[in-house]
């Protein structure tokens, strides 16, 4: 990699750029990095690129151009084999969720452990005790057809949180459910940021992001940048804000 | 049979409903063409056992019954002179009688019809006789002495046999290849319906080989299901051919009965052909997988 890995980036775009197929650039020279332990809100209009900016850090494509680095790794030169091993330190929650619609609610849930070969055991319990915080123990064999929107989107987040990632990526996470569970949900991810994950949330709903005080990532037209809350921001440090790169983060 | 948990539904394609049925058919085959190689195997192996350790001396009538006695006397010399052989004995004038009546019907020994004289020789089990060189003293030693030693005999029918075998190789053949082609066919379809599904699991972090044992572990438990079911009426075929064979016993018919050994060949073919079929799924899979994501 050349350079030496500054100590607790977890995300590096270093001018990025992505186009689908032939179509425009969704994504446009893109730059930041995420601390470890960072918590951060992604907001934009409808068709900004925030799906696009969390599919490449989930690993679910290659960017056009520039440089994607998770956890110090060179996503374009790192291995196939290896890349099973980054994607289990990433939690995601998918903007469709993305159930398997012939697992069972606990199934679903269990498919992180299970992929990463744990204990059938210890898969029932960690999977029983999250599907019970989230108030799905009356689900647990019920397949995501006969679960309400809501209910779906609660087990997508479990089975994002239930491997204790390290970057947990949550692409409107709550825009399903009511305000109660919303903030319910947005305390778990506090929670799992807390114990060290970093975290991004990808969400429209602007007075939930503003209710939890943490500085938000504003995609608009492919373009990224940071926006300030009404407090400014610390210095230096602090709670991980997201840091400027040598391709400076373009502002409008 | 067991059914693997698995997190793909492919328990819902349309192939996966198909092809413990191909299996079965496949398999059914695949027990006559290997009973029958074991069969027959088995027939040519006794033959050669029974008539390897044997030579037959013929030696031509004489003038008269006097010089048919020394020719008979010269040869056995020859024989017993030879270290490979074992034993050499004249076969009775009467027996050889006996031998020709059904062609020739009963003979008036008083006709003095002139006779062939035979010796049967048993050779020293592992002696290796040269036939030419010993045909070449006889032949010397008495004249019109000419030795059988039944090989060319022998040869034709192990060529046959050896004929038999090859055709039921390539029979056993194309039947693996049906089924391999069939399990190939029958995953890519997988993959490319749950695409999908495999997408995910793959952004929650499995490796191929984990979607690969899906794949592998229904293609062993539908193939093991197929050739129970054809394994079964294959078995009975082969039963329904033992017991007409054996209302035939006594006839010209050499013994056609399965042994042991063969019964046990036949129970783990199914079982072959289910690892086959996994085997083939987990390698379309991690195959089609590195090209495809
Ligand atoms: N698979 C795709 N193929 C082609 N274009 C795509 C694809 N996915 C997204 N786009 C385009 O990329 C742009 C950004 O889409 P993206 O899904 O990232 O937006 P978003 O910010 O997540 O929107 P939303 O808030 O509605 O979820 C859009 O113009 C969209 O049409
Ligand atoms: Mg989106």
């Amino acid at each position: 990699m050349g350079t030496a890995e500054r100590k607790g980036v977890v995300v590096r775009f270093q001018g990025v750029g992505l186009r689908y197929a032939a179509g425009p650039e969704v994504l446009d020279n893109v730059s930041f990095e995420l601390e470890d332990g960072a918590f951060h809100f992604l907001t934009g209009p409808s068709g900004a690129g925030k799906t696009t900016l969390l599919r490449l850090m989930y690993l679910a494509m290659k960017p056009t151009r520039g440089r994607i680095t998770l956890f110090g790794d060179d996503t374009a030169t790192v291995s196939r084999a290896r890349l099973p091993a980054l994607r289990r330190r990433i939690g995601v929650v998918f903007q469709d969720f993305r159930l398997l619609d012939h697992l069972s609610t606990f199934d679903n849930v269990a498919l992180p452990l299970r992929i990463a070969g744990r204990h059938e055991s210890e898969v029932r319990k960690h999977v029983v005790e999250l599907l019970r915080w989230v108030g799905l123990e009356n689900h647990l064999d019920a397949r995501p057809q006969a679960l309400s929107g809501g209910q779906q989107q609660l087990v997508a987040i479990a089975r994002a949180v239930v491997g204790r990632p390290k970057l947990l990526l949550g692409d409107e996470p709550t825009g399903n459910v009511d305000d109660h569970i919303a903030i319910r949900l947005m305390h778990l991810f506090q929670e799992m940021n807390r114990l060290g994950t970093t975290v991004v949330v990808a969400t429209h709903n602007r007075s939930l992001a503003g209710r939890i005080g943490h500085r938000r990532l504003r995609m608009e037209h492919g373009k990224l940048w940071m926006e300030h809350p009404k407090a400014p921001a610390p210095a230096k440090g602090g709670s991980g804000a997201p840091r400027p790169t040598e391709a400076p983060v373009v502002r409008l | 049979m067991f059914a693997p948990r698995s997190d793909l539904p492919l328990d819902r394609d349309p192939l996966g409903r198909f092809l413990p049925w191909l299996i079965a058919f496949m398999v059914y085959l695949a027990v006559l063409a290997l009973a029958g190689v074991l069969v027959i195997n088995g027939t040519a192996g006794r033959w050669e056992r029974g008539l390897g350790g044997t030579v037959t001396v013929q030696i031509a009538p004489a003038d008269s019954a006097e010089a048919a006695g020394v020719r008979l006397r010269a040869a056995l010399d020859v024989l017993r002179a030879t270290p490979e052989v074992a034993h050499a004995e004249p076969i009775p004038e009467s027996r050889i009688a006996a031998l020709l009546e059904p062609w020739l019907g009963e003979i008036d020994a008083a006709l003095d019809l002139p006779l062939p004289r035979l010796i049967d020789v048993r050779l020293k089990p592992g002696g290796d006789l040269d036939a030419e060189d010993l045909a070449m003293r006889l032949a010397a030693a008495v004249p019109g002495a000419a030795l059988d030693d039944h090989r060319v005999w022998l040869d034709r029918l192990l060529r046959l046999v050896h004929t038999v075998e090859v055709l039921a190789g390539v029979i056993l053949a194309l039947i693996g290849l049906v089924i391999a082609g069939t399990v190939v066919y029958a995953t890519r379809s997988g993959l490319a319906v749950h695409l999908d599904a495999i997408e995910v699991l793959h952004l929650i972090g499995a490796q191929d080989s984990y979607v690969a044992r899906q794949f592998a572990d229904r293609a062993l438990a539908l193939s093991l299901r197929g050739g129970a079911i054809g394994l079964l009426p294959g078995v009975a075929t082969l039963i329904g051919i033992d017991q007409l064979a054996a209302r035939l016993q006594g006839g010209p018919l050499p013994d056609l009965a399965l042994a042991p050994a063969h019964w046990v060949i036949l129970a783990v073919l199914p079982i072959v052909v289910a690892v086959i079929a996994m085997l083939t799924a987990r390698v379309t899979v991690m195959r089609n997988l590195a090209s495809m994501f």
